[in-house]
């Protein structure tokens, strides 16, 4: 987040896509509920009529993967208004004429023609948005698990840098991360191009650095994301894979693609706290600990550092993560010997400029937000408030691109993915938690009357959900918050895991798979 | 009996809220948001009103496992390290660093974050490192 979760209710005007935030961050609702009590707008654009879509002052309920029409279309609006903050755009920004050339094409009618959205709705929610003080955006995976997962980011940047709605309390683009770690671990490096605090590996003074302080020779070539070692593993290039805390069987798409490709594994070891559906395939499994017999940090969606404190010893003779990774390098002859993951996180601190300041006794309390370079810093709450971390906003005129797979005669639906409310990812934590199991102890597929009335289903019917790579079954949910033409299918349950039906497709850049649409065919199952 | 509730942040999804967890006797018993949180502000959702209930399930894995003969077998954390760091090791000098590739994790700290980066790049001589970040 650009902003803070507690700035959300400085806005004036929220707007919320591709978000279902009362089942994915219930909290964060909650802000978005005070904000609407003190006269706040809301504008949600969502396929589906979600939860908080029904306090919404505008939902718009656009067609699967068209938000770059549809942010083009309030752009256009915005301009022709002259609602945009030209000083804005003049101080901090460059490309604007890029992006004004581009949004021309797309007036309100021709944006309905793309996303089925009521022009009349996109003049109200261009008003809504650019007329407010501080607007704010929130979104999540419904942006960007597309093959245009980076044009509709950049789309929503465009947005904001156009109303000047960026660098001010209340205002700001601000991803709700869907992980509890998932900021920490791109902070650390988790990634293959980039050490902690996105270094470059490529950089020769970033990679030196590291180099010295590691007393190790290290690669200035960007390793392999995801997608590109499941087809290592099936090529043969890649021979061996680590998994540590991961259930990609149950979590990539495409999930019979991904079980094919772990088997081609020479060795695959799984570090984890239950048997996953990867750890199954697994040479060898490594039992480390959950989250309540640990000491650490976690780094939420709004950057925040905080304490993980240690509540309970360990179950078994599962062992610490840490020592187990600490261990093997030991083994392989790199010596490692830290006593604490305190010591750790000084390391951390001393080679990641963003978390220069972070010490385990500055963090008790609020914890710190990062950037916090020394241990003066009192952390940052609002990013890019006199400037962007490249200096000017770059304005990008993005175009609509269709997704990378469409319905057809055999495949005649849309399918979409999410959460629900009392189940988490691939479920290994929540399906063994009595309550939450309890609540939704099986998956569903969400249809809309007409559809279902046309294939003769009720609620509660079974129905087989196929697509190009793979079929499965589930009860159908009757249910007027889904749009004619579209279902929707979560992710949590092996009996009918919607991974084995979506697509691989990934975006060009950021390599993110377009969990959010594909062509799906249904038939009542027996 | 002997109780304590120590502080800490919950496991699930991205806002991070804060939560004291409860001990009794060495079972975890409950949670109790904490007020003070920026995050939370003494508020939690289903999840993390229940976060302590996995913890101690019998289904948690309690010892390394080696397949052997197709099954994955109980063995000690001497066996299965040594075996995991040979089969490495094996796989690095027959086929170069880059045949090996590390998944790290969104559910595990900042600390063993750093530290599988640091075991992928340094130790075994890859950048093949990558998690989960867009699923």
């Amino acid at each position: 987040m650009t902003n803070s979760i507690g700035d959300i209710e400085e806005a004036d005007c929220i707007f919320i896509t591709g978000s279902n935030t009362t089942s994915s961050h219930p909290i964060i609702a909650d802000r978005v509920y005070r904000a609407k009590e003190n006269g706040a707008r809301v504008i949600v654009a969502d396929p589906r009529r979600i939860h908080i879509a029904r306090l919404a002052d505008v939902h718009v309920q656009q067609k699967l993967g068209t938000d770059v029409a549809l942010l083009n279309g309030i752009m256009h609006v915005i301009l022709e208004q002259g609602w945009q903050d030209q000083e804005f755009i003049d101080q901090r920004c460059e490309g604007f004429e890029s992006l004004r050339d581009t949004v021309k094409q797309y007036s309100p009618s021709v944006v309905e023609g793309i996303t089925g959205v009521p022009a009349g709705d996109i003049e109200r929610v261009a008003e809504l948005y650019a007329r407010a003080n501080a607007a704010s955006i929130l979104y999540c995976m419904g942006i960007t698990q597309h093959t245009t997962g980076v044009d509709n980011v950049k789309s929503l940047a465009n947005l904001a840098m156009l109303t000047g709605n960026i660098g001010r309390p209340g205002t700001g683009l601000n991803p709700l991360r869907g992980q509890n770690n998932v900021q920490g671990a791109c902070d650390m490096g988790g990634l293959p191009n980039v050490f902690s605090g996105y270094q470059q590996v490529s950089n020769p003074e970033a990679n030196s650095k590291f180099a010295s302080a590691w007393q190790a020779e290290l690669s200035d070539k960007p390793g392999l994301p995801i997608p590109d070692m499941l087809a290592g593993l099936e090529d043969k290039s890649v021979q061996g894979l680590y998994v540590l805390g991961e259930n990609p069987v149950m979590s990539d798409p495409d999930s019979d693609h991904v079980s094919h490709a772990l088997q081609q594994a020479r060795f695959v070891v799984v570090q984890d706290i239950f048997l996953t559906e990867t750890a199954q395939m697994a040479h060898v499994v490594l039992p480390g600990v959950s989250f309540a017999e640990k000491d650490g940090t976690f780094t939420n969606t709004e950057r925040r550092v905080m304490r993980v404190r240690k509540a309970v010893e360990p179950v078994g003779d599962s062992r610490q993560d840490w020592e187990i990774i600490q261990d093997l390098s030991n083994r392989l002859g790199y010596s490692m010997s830290y006593s604490s993951p305190e010591e750790i996180m000084q390391e951390i601190a001393q080679l990641t400029p963003s978390y220069g300041g972070i010490t385990y006794q500055r963090l008790e309390g609020d914890g710190l937000q990062w950037p916090c370079p020394d241990t003066g810093h009192p952390g940052t709450k609002i990013l890019h408030q006199e400037r962007f971390a490249r200096g000017l906003g770059l304005f990008h005129g993005v175009e609509h691109q269709a997704p990378a797979e469409s319905v057809d005669q055999e495949y005649p639906y849309w399918l979409t993915t999410g959460r629900i409310y009392t189940h988490y990812h691939t479920g290994t934590m929540t399906h063994n938690s009595p309550t939450l199991e309890r609540e939704a102890p099986e998956g569903w597929m969400e249809i809309h009357p007409d559809d279902a009335r046309k294939l003769g289903l009720r609620t509660g019917d079974r129905v087989r959900v196929a697509s190009r790579r793979g079929s499965v079954e589930a009860a159908a949910y009757v249910t007027e918050d889904i749009s004619p033409g579209t279902v929707f299918m979560t992710f949590h349950y092996v009996e009918s895991n919607a991974n084995v039906l979506t697509n691989p497709a990934t975006d060009p850049i950021a390599r993110i798979p377009e969990y959010k649409v594909c062509a799906v065919s249904l038939e009542k199952a027996a | 009996m002997e109780y304590s509730s120590v502080l800490t942040t919950c496991t699930y999804c991205g806002c991070g809220c804060n939560f004291y967890l409860e001990n009794l006797d060495g079972r975890l018993t409950g949670t109790i948001p904490c007020k003070t949180s920026p995050v939370n502000q003494g508020r939690l959702c289903i999840k993390g009103w229940n976060a302590h209930e996995f913890v101690q399930s019998d289904q948690r894995l309690t010892s390394p496992l080696i397949r052997k003969e197709g099954r994955l077998v109980p063995v000690s954390w001497e066996e299965a390290l040594d075996y995991t760091a040979s089969e490495l090791a094996a796989i690095r000098s027959e086929h170069g660093p880059d045949s090996l590739a590390f998944l790290t994790s969104a559910k595990v700290t900042n600390e063993e974050n750093f530290l599988l980066q640091k075991f992928a790049r340094a130790a075994a001589g890859t950048n093949n490192i990558d998690h989960c970040a867009r699923l």
